[in-house]
């Protein structure tokens, strides 16, 4: 249960092809990432999924099964929504049954589930509470529960985290990943930030106006972007894109070398350059290093580096992760 | 307003249109409760004499009285009724994108534009009337008897007449409530399994709650007062069959000259707004709260 693929499919809104054709497969249990910037196409590509919008051509299958023109319930997907979309004048208790109680579920069986899901997520103590007392990590805890009564085939997550703050984020990417590997269910998550693709994805899938750039593990998109676009895209801080006369000597239109993988020395080294900005996270530091004939370079180093605004500092990169694109912006 | 001092600078400030207000609504209600112990008919100018309570136990124990406040419920109850539920549908209606919506909604809320004494004439006058009636012409299409609306149901023809005049005002602010309802609420339920019926009962319903509520209490507001339409219709009749009490406050004071009646009618009609009022707030007030 919970194999979903996509052939040829595509959607257009009026002129504007907002996904020319897409080819995706996605294996039952997998936690895939949908990621990209935003007008990318990818909370279109989870509502097609859910069968919120209707495709324009092509075909979804789920479970093997062609569900291109099912309505969204008939599908077995549940779905956590950018807003929640919690129900503001049902209680948490009447929120998270409300699919049982519309699927005809007899009550002790839906009382039994509610108080279920309720211990699974910590809301046992907010169960007769409104929607609008409860905290926001507690609303996102509330729709999470509405999706997994239901034992759905997957779980559609549209955005869930961007209403959070810094810190809650942090905790409830961990919450959703402890549950992805409790449910073992297949998990579609959509995000414009790389780390939670990068955090908690099996698979990630790179849109970029609608078209697939890339899939792969976190770390397969991490070590070999296929293109300028995943090279930019995945990692923080970004990796340096370097053109002109630099790229040529390597071989290539463009090379790319992450922050992290620059070798910093104030005595010698390849690259001479003038510190423009320092920024100190205790546990790395990131130096903005403006280098004539090469351009601006970030580069990521150890924990408390003294270095300020107007050092000399002397950069190497290491040879073998050096990332070479032709001028296509292809990887060569 | 935080401190002593601006507190008590803001009441000072407010007082000039408070007192106002209070002088404008003290100076009738005062003048209205002193005519209603007085005998005091137009006919007999320079008469006047304190009367106790005697204008309140005619108007009280007149036959008129209670089938005026019958009428007077069945009224405000049946337009509310007919408003609230057809308001409901379309709203729905009118929330479906479609072609022409805006000229469409601008139909439908026109006739809130007529002023009542004209709506009630054409319905009359053009729809109503036994002979040239559009009514009359239509039951004689299907082959059946005209009927002589305002003579034979002449309640039911003033309630249709007043829910046409109030219909466009519930559509809209029922239809303004409806489109605030957030889409992804309405598609969570659509993923929940929901149909159209149950999106409708279980969250568009709760969402319209307060509007809907709000719609119940103007509307009472107005409905109890309701006078133009029956003055050119029925003029309270046949006999007294579309008498409510607006109406038979009105006939006490200048059909009958009667002041000191009609002040008494006033003062019982407001005493009853009042009981229909606290019921109201009882019944319906909790949507209100946020």
């Amino acid at each position: 249960m919970g194999s979903i693929s996509l052939k040829n499919v595509s959607k257009v809104f009026g002129e504007a092809a907002v996904i020319p054709s897409l080819d995706l497969e996605i294996e039952k249990g997998e936690f895939v990432v949908f990621v990209g910037p935003s007008g990318c196409g990818k909370s279109t590509l989870l509502r097609l999924i859910a069968g919120l919008e209707d495709v324009s051509g092509g075909r979804i299958d789920i479970n093997g099964v062609d569900a291109t023109s099912l309505p969204p319930a008939k599908r077995g997907l549940a779905m956590v929504f950018q807003s929640y979309a919690l129900y503001p004048h049902m209680s948490v208790r009447s929120n998270i049954a409300f699919p049982l109680k519309m699927a005809g579920v007899d009550r002790a069986e839906i009382d039994r589930k509610v108080a279920d899901a309720a211990r699974v997520l910590n809301l046992t103590d907010y169960l007769d509470r409104k929607p609008r007392q409860l905290s926001g990590g507690q609303r996102q805890r509330v729709a999470i529960g509405r999706a997994i009564v239901r034992q759905p085939s997957a779980f559609l997550f549209d955005e869930p985290l961007s209403n959070l703050d810094a810190a809650l984020r942090v905790n409830m990417r961990l919450e959703i990943s402890e549950l992805h590997q409790q449910l073992k269910t297949t998990m579609i998550y959509v995000t414009h930030d790389q780390v939670e693709a990068m955090t908690m994805a099996d698979k990630i899938v790179v849109l970029n106006k609608g078209r697939v750039e890339q899939v792969g593990s976190p770390l397969e998109l991490y070590r070999s972007p296929a293109n300028l676009f995943v090279a930019g895209f995945i990692g923080s801080p970004r990796m340096n894109l370097i053109g002109g006369e630099t790229a040529k000597t390597q071989g290539a239109a463009t090379i790319g070398i992450r922050p992290e993988h620059i070798g910093l020395s104030t005595t010698e080294g390849a690259w001479k350059g003038t510190v423009t900005v320092s920024e100190h996270l205790g546990s790395d530091t990131f130096l903005h290093v403006d280098v004539p004939g090469v351009g601006h370079v970030n580069v990521r180093t150890g924990g408390e580096m003294p270095l300020k605004h107007g050092d000399t500092v002397f950069l190497t990169p290491e040879a073998s992760r050096i990332h070479r694109f032709n001028d296509q912006g292809l990887a060569q | 307003m935080a401190t002593l001092h601006t507190r008590s600078h803001a009441r000072l400030m407010m007082a000039p249109s408070v007192l106002l207000l209070f002088g404008w609504m003290i100076v009738p209600l005062v003048m209205t409760v002193y005519f209603s112990f007085l005998r005091y008919n137009l006919l007999m100018p320079g008469m006047e004499e304190f009367a106790g309570i005697t204008n309140y136990r005619f108007f009280l124990s007149d036959p008129a009285f209670f089938t005026a406040l019958a009428n007077t419920l069945i009224l405000t109850g049946g337009v509310l009724l007919i408003t609230v539920i057809g308001g409901i549908l379309l709203a729905l209606l009118l929330d479906q994108p479609m072609f022409g919506q805006g000229f469409v909604r601008i139909l439908v809320i026109a006739p809130f534009f007529v002023m009542p004494t004209v709506s009630a004439l054409v319905w009359k006058n053009m729809f109503m009337n036994p002979v040239n009636g559009l009514l009359a012409s239509l039951a004689k299409f299907l082959g059946l008897a005209p009927i002589d609306w305002l003579a034979e149901v002449p309640l039911l023809s003033v309630i249709i007449i007043v829910a046409w005049q109030w219909l466009p005002f519930s559509t809209l602010i029922l239809l303004t409530a409806l489109q605030s309802l957030d889409e992804e609420q309405k598609e969570a339920a659509e993923m929940d399994g929901a149909g159209f019926f149950s999106r409708f009962v279980y969250i568009v319903l709760p969402h319209m709650a307060r509007a809907i509520t709000v719609v119940i209490l103007i509307q009472t507001i107005f409905l109890l007062s309701v006078f133009a339409e029956i003055l050119v219709t029925t003029n309270g009749g046949p006999g007294i069959q579309t008498t409510n009490i607006t109406y038979l406050v009105y006939a006490q004071a200048l059909l009958q000259f009667d002041i000191g009646g009609a002040s008494a009618g006033g003062i019982v009609a407001v005493v009853l707004a009042n009981i229909v009022a606290f019921f109201l707030m009882r019944m319906i007030g909790k949507n209100l709260e946020a």
